[in-house]
């Protein structure tokens, strides 16, 4: 079995471990009560979702830097597994938001940027599928990515003050020591997971750089028949 | 990278003074496109209603958002045609610092957007009733330090998306995301002077402006030359 495979089923392990604390052993929060156990699945999220677009940006500058298929690969992997998160993060916002705020959606700083960010990392795969020239497609996108990550604090830092000359805003983020564990717990799942999940994507996009490397320029059919003889 | 030949001052000048002349001699483009901006205002006007009092509060958002969709068009411009008879292999095989290619063009679409920004304020003004507000001469900064923050990534994303087939569409999906703290702080300033800066907060908004320009120039001049160069 391959490594990730392990990593796989110690995150699923992970996760059921600290949702079964979360959801039955920890207290019900002080002020919104069982509806604040999303907690466990959203905090996690939120985490990994910055970890894995950390990945990225880190995959990007080595992709620019050495125009190495591998770390294109790993922009491929890393952004795509990051926008699943970050989707899932706005998702689980929304729901968690409805029963506590009483909405939604609020222009606080955090979800704004939150949203920000999905869009323009949707932005790299977008570019990634309407470009066909695999060294052109992986400078744009290494490119693309440096500089989506990059505005991610910018896009905060001035949300937040655009917000705060409307009115100041507060967040349920007080955790207790009890509350500590099963979402450390959680945590470490979801980040195993997403390792498993971003080293599997990664092979994928790898088998497909790579045979895309062998026959440039040729369409599927061509490529095809070339590979059929033996490639070059 | 250049052992002789004029300097990266000089060699940028140059690119400017190509590109606003390409502009220049398609007139009928700027009048176009300066014309979908006005159009713009008088639709946001139509959108809204014909309450004076929510149009002049509103004033700074639509100026902005009429500039920042006709920004899309001439961004995309000042690439396409470098794509034309391959221009731009052309220039890059000029002993020309591609640094110097890249802040040329991206002052050029400046200058660009500043007209377009001084031709539609006044239109602005008009439309929204903004004759009340005072010291108008005030909204050249914002506009110039606006206009950079638009101008100055949107220069790469064009270079970025000059071969895309649907780079009309690609560019702005790229683009939007990224400028919204440009945005912000362009309108907030601008609705400042139109409004009135009761709590003296129109520095530290241009100063946003400032740092998001010198952050995104510095790291689009280092970038470029990977995007052309590719």
């Amino acid at each position: 079995m391959k490594w990730e495979n392990w990593v796989g089923l110690l995150g699923l392990a992970l996760i059921t471990v600290g949702h079964y604390q979360g959801l039955f052993v920890a207290p019900p929060e002080a002020m919104m009560g069982d509806v604040g156990r999303i907690l466990y699945a959203h905090v996690p999220t939120a985490w990994v979702a910055l970890v894995v677009y950390l990945v990225a940006f880190v995959a990007a500058v080595g992709s620019l830097g050495t125009g190495r298929r591998g770390w294109d690969a790993m922009v491929e992997s890393a952004v795509e597994v990051g926008v699943v998160l970050n989707l899932l993060l706005l998702f689980q916002g929304a729901v968690w938001a409805k029963p506590t705020w009483g909405v939604f959606w609020t222009w606080d700083p955090r979800l704004t940027t939150t949203a920000i960010m999905a869009v323009s990392f949707i932005g790299v795969l977008v570019l990634r599928a309407m470009l066909t020239r695999p060294a052109q497609r992986a400078v744009a996108s290494a490119v693309y990515t440096i500089f989506a990550f990059v505005s991610v604090p910018v896009v905060y830092f001035s949300v937040k003050w655009w917000k705060t000359l409307h009115q100041p805003f507060s967040s349920p983020e007080t955790v207790d020591s009890p509350m500590v564990t099963p979402l450390r717990v959680a945590a470490f799942g979801m980040l195993f997971l997403a390792v498993f999940f971003m080293a599997r994507r990664w092979r994928l996009a790898y088998a497909k750089l790579s045979r895309e490397d062998e026959a440039p320029d040729l369409p599927p059919a061509a490529a095809a028949i070339q590979l059929e003889g033996g490639g070059s | 990278m250049i052992l002789s030949g004029p300097g990266l001052v000089r060699q940028i000048v140059a690119v400017i003074q190509k590109d606003l002349l390409v502009e220049w001699r398609g007139q009928a483009r700027l009048l176009a496109m300066g014309t979908y901006a006005v159009t713009l205002l008088l639709l946001f006007s139509f959108a809204v209603g014909p309450d004076t009092k929510t149009l002049q509060q509103h004033a700074a958002g639509y100026v902005w958002l009429a500039l920042l969709s006709a920004s899309t068009m001439t961004l995309t411009q000042s690439f396409r045609i470098e794509t034309e008879a391959g221009a731009l292999e052309a220039l890059l095989m000029l002993p020309v610092d591609h640094r110097a290619i890249y802040f040329g063009k991206a002052l050029a679409n400046t200058a660009l957007l500043v007209a377009l920004a001084l031709l539609i304020t006044p239109v602005a003004a008009v439309l929204f009733d903004l004759s009340a507000a005072e010291g108008l001469q005030w909204l050249l900064p914002p506009i110039v330090l606006g206009a950079a923050g638009l101008a100055g990534p949107g220069t790469l994303y064009a270079a970025l998306t000059a071969r895309v087939a649907a780079q009309q569409l690609m560019l702005p999906l790229l683009l939007f995301p990224l400028i919204v703290p440009a945005l912000v702080a362009a309108v907030k300033s601008t609705s400042l002077v139109l409004q009135g800066d009761p709590m003296g907060q129109m520095s530290s908004w241009l100063i946003v402006l400032a740092s998001f320009d010198l952050i995104f120039w510095s790291l689009s001049g280092l970038l470029f030359a990977k995007v052309v160069e590719e």
